[in-house]
């Protein structure tokens, strides 16, 4: 193995009690492009802060260019070629691109005086090397994600880098931008340069990378050649669990509709929309970013009203100019980004379940029965199987997936007709998103009408009954999913 | 070129300063107006004299919030090392210049500085519990330790140091005549000093970084700690230089009389666009926002408002710039989101 460039051998690292790695071995070559997947909590971030030199490993070695080290400092980790960017791409929002791409060799350079013209140059000769257009005296704050990330990138490429880890570095781009990234990826290979990419997205994995490593509760579960690998095999390594596809079949749909939008409207978003949505039913909307699948959903919430056309809820016409009015008519929203919007994630999991419902908890006199308000959270713990110790603790305390069942259970606990989901499983790990997937059917089973809003095309048809496809803000296609495929539906998108 | 000062313009209304100066300026017109008092060259000799101490204030305060911090105990510490001076070199019964009081002064804010910077640099507590609690302690010593009463004499070094003056300004008017106090170039050059360190040195850099992103100034390899710890010592420097500029103009020390001055100042400095979660803002600001305060406390007796309301006018203009300065900060966070969202939609 004389040509590896870098080899972690038998690492082990606990932290108080859990172990967090077990006897892991990785080993990546110059010009790789090595993917590796573990679902949260597996030891992928551990192993990537062992291998830059953060944590130190309780027992195990690595050994970069053929020289050995049983411990190695971040200075090392450096020094060797080994750059991380980070999912926060640790940047200044605050300052310039020219400092964001300065700051670093200034610093291992230790200068002490600050020379702006030099800056400048560093920074030119940074971006140059990716070829990537920025005004260097913006401030990164107000830069997209895409170009937050190119800094990174940039800055990485400064030093005599030979490896880059990259920690899930295509969660919040848009497709257009994650196709420029991998671009970059393999120029970047083509220099010889190799890449450790942290992603748990199926698709992604397949795409770009050469080989594979898969962890599981800290155990190196699987590494081998990508073409080796499909997507059962994957899910399998990932979750330790067999799925069987479930794909959803209607069974008890209302003969009236519940809900039917009747030519609606906003301007420069989407225009002439009319569909008819029944109890039972999933109906899938998807389409690219810009085809206004989004601002639909907002407006069906009332978050941003429509400005023709009609809804009808029961058979009623009802204007939607607020989320209170959608609410009254028991339509229920889960935003894309859960984060952001739909949780309080420094309050405790239990007030986040009881939040939307709160009033009816209180007596006549207004106060909270607290009876009552635990037996809703247990309810809703058990029967979403939400998995923490106590549902005191703070949302932020939980993965991905659990935190978007808890903003289904917020919504669910409302007694709702209708519930839309904007981008229900994004940047949740498999398991989850399996298990997602099977409530929603189930939920539909028992009657309520689900609108899934989503361009992860796998999703909508398994899960939806109807899917209609959006373009330039109106429907372009209605499709019964049991019959149409990923092809059809991309072929009406573009 | 046209383009280039259309955008020079936009990048302009974006930023603090020139409102801060429009409102600066439109209430000195004001004043003038009504008194026709403002603009004679002894109240502008005055409000400079006026500005020197709380001017200083201003520029640790602000070093504090760039680095995403916050201290409200600069006036305790100041008055500690101030009065312990005085009180020391009276006891000595020293007779020479106030150079002695200045180092004296300078060595005890740099530990009473240190004191701030060990618990909130090295421990990280968080800033604002730290310095209410080492307030009080430094308030405590002054008042326990030292035994402390007003000292109507102060050593012959400082008294002679607080009424010399650089010039005089006399109101052909009024006859009324102001002195330029030799204070004011202590203000000048801690300003030049800190100017030079917050844009020319890593170190300064490093502040404005660790306001911006700890985390992100920690990985780039910043020495957070250090430069926290430093910062902390030499604002309790500049403030002890503050202390001893104030006891030397006032000829007399007394133990509380800048206590509840760090309210107005971090105001003065919000105000000039200093934003308080760390990261954002400049010095040219900064000193806006502050002798905003300061002249609203000077000259209000100018256009006839009373001097008990003083505070009221204070309090109204803390709010409104403030309140300005957060709506600012929304737009632009508005502006930002739907730029953002039209180039990922191209």
């Amino acid at each position: 193995m004389a040509e590896g460039l870098l080899r972690a051998v038998d690492i082990y690292k606990s932290f108080v009690g859990v172990q967090a790695l077990k006897k892991v071995s990785f080993e990546i070559n110059p010009g790789e492009i090595h993917c590796l997947a573990g679902e949260n909590g597996s030891g992928k971030s551990t192993l990537i802060k062992v291998i830059s030199g953060v944590y130190s490993p309780d027992s195990g070695y690595m050994e970069f260019g053929g020289k050995r080290y049983e411990k190695i400092t971040p200075i090392d980790a450096i020094q060797s070629g080994i750059q991380v960017i980070y999912q926060d791409f640790s940047i200044f929002p605050n300052l310039t691109v020219m400092e964001n791409l300065a700051f670093n060799s200034e610093l291992a350079d230790r200068r002490k005086i600050v020379n702006w013209k030099r800056m400048r140059k560093i920074a030119t000769d940074a971006i140059a090397k990716i070829n990537f257009k920025v005004d260097l005296d913006a401030m990164v704050g107000t830069l997209t994600v895409a170009e937050k990330q190119m800094i990174a990138i940039s800055r990485a490429l400064m030093f005599n880098t030979k490896l880059i880890i990259m920690d899930e570095p295509t969660t919040a781009l848009t497709k257009r931008e994650v196709r420029n990234l991998f671009n970059i990826i393999l120029k970047l290979k083509e220099r010889g340069i190799a890449i450790l990419f942290v992603s748990h997205k199926l698709n992604e994995v397949f795409e770009i990378s050469e080989k594979f490593t898969i962890l599981r509760s800290g155990e190196l579960v699987a590494t081998g050649s990508t073409a080796d690998l499909d997507s059962e095999k994957f899910s399998f390594f990932m979750t330790g669990r067999e799925f069987q596809k479930k794909t959803f079949v209607p069974l008890n749909v209302s003969k009236e509709p519940i809900f039917q939008a009747k030519g609606i409207g906003m301007k420069s978003a989407f225009h002439d929309v009319s569909f008819d949505l029944r109890r039972g039913e999933i109906i899938g909307i998807t389409g690219l970013l810009d085809s206004g699948r989004t601002e639909l959903a907002l407006s069906l919430f009332g978050i941003r009203p429509i400005d023709h056309g009609a809804v009808l809820v029961n058979g009623e016409e009802v204007k939607i100019i607020n989320p209170q009015v959608a609410m009254q008519h028991k339509i229920g929203y889960v935003p894309e980004d859960r984060l952001s919007e739909g949780l309080f994630l420094t309050q405790s999991i239990a007030d986040n379940i009881v939040i939307s419902e709160i009033d009816s908890l209180a007596n006549k006199i207004g106060i909270l029965d607290h009876k009552r308000r635990s037996e809703e959270i247990e309810r809703w713990v058990r029967e979403l199987a939400i998995s923490t110790p106590n549902p005191d603790n703070a949302c932020q305390t939980l993965s991905g997936g659990n935190q978007q069942r808890v903003v289904l259970a917020k919504w669910l606990a409302l007694n709702l007709d209708i519930l839309i989901l904007n981008g229900p499983t994004v940047g949740v790990d498999i398991g989850s998103k399996h298990d997602i997937h099977g409530i929603l059917q189930k939920l539909a089973e028992e009657g309520l009408a689900l609108l899934i809003i989503s361009d992860d095309l796998p999703e909508v048809l398994e899960n939806c009954s109807r899917i209609l496809v959006m373009k330039s803000g109106s429907i372009v296609a209605d499709l019964d999913a049991a019959k149409s495929d990923e092809k059809t539906i991309l072929s009406y998108m573009m | 070129m046209k383009s280039t000062i259309s955008n020079t313009l936009q990048k302009l209304s974006r930023r603090n300063e020139p409102y801060v100066f429009l409102v600066l300026m439109l209430l000195c017109v004001l004043i003038e107006i009504r008194s026709g008092q403002f603009f004679s060259s002894n109240n502008l000799v005055d409000i400079a004299s006026a500005f020197a101490v709380p001017g200083l204030f201003a520029i640790g305060a602000f070093m504090v919030i760039i680095s995403g911090g916050i201290d409200v105990s600069f006036p305790a510490l100041a008055s500690l090392s101030v009065y312990a001076t005085t009180k020391f070199l009276l006891d000595v019964n020293y007779q020479g210049g106030v150079w002695l009081a200045i180092l004296i002064a300078l060595a005890l804010g740099a530990i009473l500085g240190a004191f701030n910077g060990l618990f909130i640099g090295y421990f990280r507590l968080p800033a604002l519990i730290v310095t209410l609690g080492s307030s009080s302690v430094f308030k405590g010593i002054m008042q326990g330790a030292l035994n402390s009463k007003q000292l109507t004499v102060i050593p012959i070094g400082m008294k002679n140091f607080g009424t010399s003056s650089l010039f005089i300004a006399k109101n052909p008017v009024s006859g009324l005549t102001s002195r330029m106090p030799v204070a004011i170039l202590a203000f000048l050059i801690v300003l030049f000093l800190v100017y030079f360190l917050m844009r020319y040195t890593m170190f300064g850099r490093g502040l404005y970084g660790i306001g911006g992103s700890e985390i992100s100034a920690h990985r780039a390899g910043f020495g957070v700690r250090n430069t926290k710890f430093i910062m902390y010592v030499m604002v309790g420097m500049i403030a002890s230089l503050a202390g001893v500029m104030r006891v030397c103009m006032m000829q007399q020390a007394h133990p509380t009389n800048m206590l509840g001055m760090e309210m107005n100042i971090i105001a003065g400095v919000v105000l000039g666009g200093t934003a308080i979660t760390g990261g954002r803002g400049t010095l040219l600001g900064c000193m806006l926002g502050t002798l905003l305060i300061v002249i609203v406390e000077n000259s209000l007796i100018l256009i006839g408002v009373p001097t008990s309301w003083k505070s009221v006018f204070t309090g109204l203009l803390i709010i409104i710039g403030t309140g300005v300065s957060a709506y600012q900060v929304s737009r632009m966070n508005r502006v930002r989101s739907v730029e953002t969202v039209a180039k990922e939609v191209v």
